[in-house]
């Protein structure tokens, strides 16, 4: 398949502002579904609200935009009624972390076949540069005018501790570590979740001296620490606080049993 | 496959199992709220064995959006919920209204607002069915008024779901789900399915034309479908910013339910030439039946469709009878709307007895009622 048989291309031009980093991780993920063979008749994608969710309405393929924070429920339940077909969520950090936090982290526990690749720009972008979940400490945005007063999320290290079979975490200056692990993502069974931490120079850099889209990717680049499937020893850099560093890497490849291939097995209790 | 035709001894809530699975019922999404449980409880049971697929979701969010998930992927879909589940699903009941995602919701009322009177039946969700979500909807809604019912119209629930593709609800409460009676399941059940796209039969989805209800893209089928639920044009392209794609395509949405109202809609009339009519649905028609059984001066018009507004049946009333009573177990939420088109059609008279508290309103109280209005 060519790029341009990705994108269904009656419907450009796209939203996204000059510098976004959200046609970088398309490119890395047509990569990667092409190279691992997916099929786009045979795959849905299926987003919540915000930038990164308007992704699917651009691929040529069946496609699912839903309520904001509710695309993993929604795949769930496609996924369920359909085990044949492939189900990618597109999402970002407001979306999964905030108002659909509780989706992702039941989704990682239950284990559904599912990809989750979600776009964390460290802000809400769509609404204009509001604070987000995963807002660096004492950054500013338009609702954080003193700086931001919270400690952001570490959203992988939650897709780890919640149980998700696959867990990696790359940013935009990654292209080529992030195409291996949507690959290695696509190819996994049960519930897969890829974090790209993404440049919004519109929104974010630009209330924090970025506001330039090769600036916020020299300072992932200068920020991000590779520690591959080193848990324990990310436990001292779970805030992912940007203005010190970026653990980057694979955190976890596991094989728990997907919530429908479930064999059968033996109760527990079975004979009361 | 599901229950065999004969004659049953059953709960309201497993008649309403029941008879989702006769209907076609693929995929169900449940969250425990008394007093529904029962439902999903038979449901975790009964429909892996029926080659269905249940989960339970960590809220009724959760469980919504699920079931238009599963919707989509070509599954007869319901969840079952009471009051504050309800309200945690309102935004994705606009959703399937604005998407036409075909979904059953089976909202099993308590007494509210809050949590209320968990084990007590109340209507009070009535015009949350309708106006809880935002924006300009249609929706369909049935109330069930015995068990026999309850596995009659959740059979219709789906069949109108599937025909019109809109979120329709079962609105019974916890006095008819816990309910124990009589279900006599017939041999030949209708049963409706959704018009798929490039999928073309002889039946009765195809009643309505296509573009009032578009034929149904299932994912998984070539058609490339893009669900959205912003303002989309007939080839789903999003157009947020256009007055007239709005325009038409949420006056296609309203019109398709009300424009079909006479076909949807179902009633019950006793004493049809009664000087006084009461008018109600749902359990709150109990003491009304009675009455009406023993006193020529008082008939009864029970509604067993409640949205879209049965209009003519009311209207018909209104012009023959002389007063109208309406019956409702909340403090009139579908009284104004009865009054309004019971005053169009030159009622004189129409008043309301509302009660709240978990209970029916009794015979005692509806002939008290009658009396202080001077008409027996």
């Amino acid at each position: 398949m060519e790029l341009f048989d990705f994108y269904d291309q009656d419907r450009w031009p796209h939203v996204f502002c000059p510098g976004c980093g959200n046609g970088t991780v398309m490119n890395c993920f047509f990569r990667a579904f092409n190279e691992i063979g997916w099929k786009l008749d045979n795959t849905v994608f299926v987003s919540g609200i915000g930038c990164s969710s308007r992704i699917p309405l651009y691929i040529n393929s069946d496609a699912i935009h839903t309520t904001h924070g509710r695309a993993i429920a929604v795949a769930t339940g496609l996924k369920l009624s359909r085990p044949e077909l492939d189900v990618v969520v597109f999402t970002g950090d407001g979306d999964l972390g905030a108002i659909g936090g509780n989706h992702f982290i039941n989704g990682c526990r239950r284990n559904v076949d599912l990809d989750v690749i979600c776009i964390n720009n460290n802000i809400y972008g769509m609404t204009g540069g509001q604070a987000s979940i995963t807002t660096p400490h004492d950054f500013m945005s338009s609702t954080t005018p003193f700086g931001n007063k919270e400690y952001p999320f570490d959203l992988a290290e939650i897709a780890v501790a919640a149980g998700a079979n696959y867990v990696a975490r790359w940013t935009t200056k990654h292209v080529h570590e992030l195409t291996k692990s949507m690959k290695a993502s696509l190819a996994k069974k049960g519930f897969n979740f890829v974090e790209v931490v993404s440049q919004c120079p519109t929104n974010f850099g630009r209330r924090n001296k970025m506001a330039d889209a090769t600036a916020l990717l020299d300072w992932f680049k200068k920020s991000s620490v590779r520690r591959d499937k080193a848990r324990a020893a990310a436990i001292d850099h779970v805030d992912l606080n940007l203005a010190g560093q970026i653990t980057t890497g694979e955190f976890v490849c596991r094989d728990r049993e997907c919530y429908h291939e479930r064999k059968g097995g033996k109760p527990h209790g079975d004979g009361h | 496959m599901g229950i065999k035709p004969g004659e049953y001894f059953l709960q309201g809530n497993e008649a309403c199992t029941e008879a989702s699975i006769v209907a076609g019922l693929k995929f169900f999404a449940g969250y425990p709220i008394t007093p529904s449980t029962e439902i999903a409880e038979g449901l975790a049971s009964k429909l892996p064995q029926t080659d269905g697929e249940f989960i339970q979701m960590e809220d009724e969010i959760a469980c919504v959006s699920a079931i238009v998930g599963a919707s989509w992927g070509g599954a007869k879909s319901m969840t079952a919920t009471s009051g504050p589940g309800f309200s945690l699903m309102q935004e994705t009941i606009g959703y399937a209204a604005m998407t036409e995602t075909p979904i059953v919701i089976v909202n099993v009322m308590r007494g509210g607002p809050s949590t209320g009177q968990p084990t007590r039946a109340s209507q009070g969700d009535v015009m949350a069915t309708k106006y809880g979500s935002h924006g300009d909807y249609q929706v369909i809604a049935f109330a069930p008024a015995s068990v026999q019912e309850m596995f009659d119209l959740t059979v219709k629930a789906f069949n109108y779901s599937e025909k019109y593709r809109v979120p329709t609800f079962v609105l019974s409460d916890a006095e008819i789900g816990h309910m124990r009676g009589l279900l006599t399941v017939p041999k030949d059940i209708k049963i409706v399915d959704r018009k798929e796209k490039g999928v073309r039969r002889a039946d009765e989805a195809y009643d309505v034309p296509d573009d009032l209800v578009p034929p149904f893209p299932t994912f998984g089928m070539g058609h490339k479908a893009t669900v959205t639920g912003i303002t989309h044009t007939p080839k789903a392209r999003i157009e947020p910013e256009d007055q007239k794609v709005h325009q038409e395509l949420v006056t296609r949405l309203n019109n398709k339910i009300t424009a079909n109202r006479r076909d949807i809609n179902k009633w019950e009339v006793v004493g049809p030439d009664s000087k006084t009519m009461i008018v109600s649905y749902g359990s709150a028609s109990f003491g009304g039946r009675e009455v009406a059984a023993r006193d020529d001066r008082v008939g009864l018009l029970r509604l067993k469709s409640i949205w879209p507004l049965p209009v003519e049946p009311i209207r018909e009333a209104a012009e023959k009878c002389e007063q109208l009573l309406v019956c409702e177990m909340n403090l009139g939420q579908l009284f104004l709307e009865i009054k309004r088109v019971a005053l169009e059609a030159g009622c004189k008279r129409v008043e309301l007895l509302a009660k709240i508290g978990g209970a029916p309103p009794t015979p005692g109280e509806i002939r008290h009622k009658l009396r202080e209005m001077g008409v027996i």
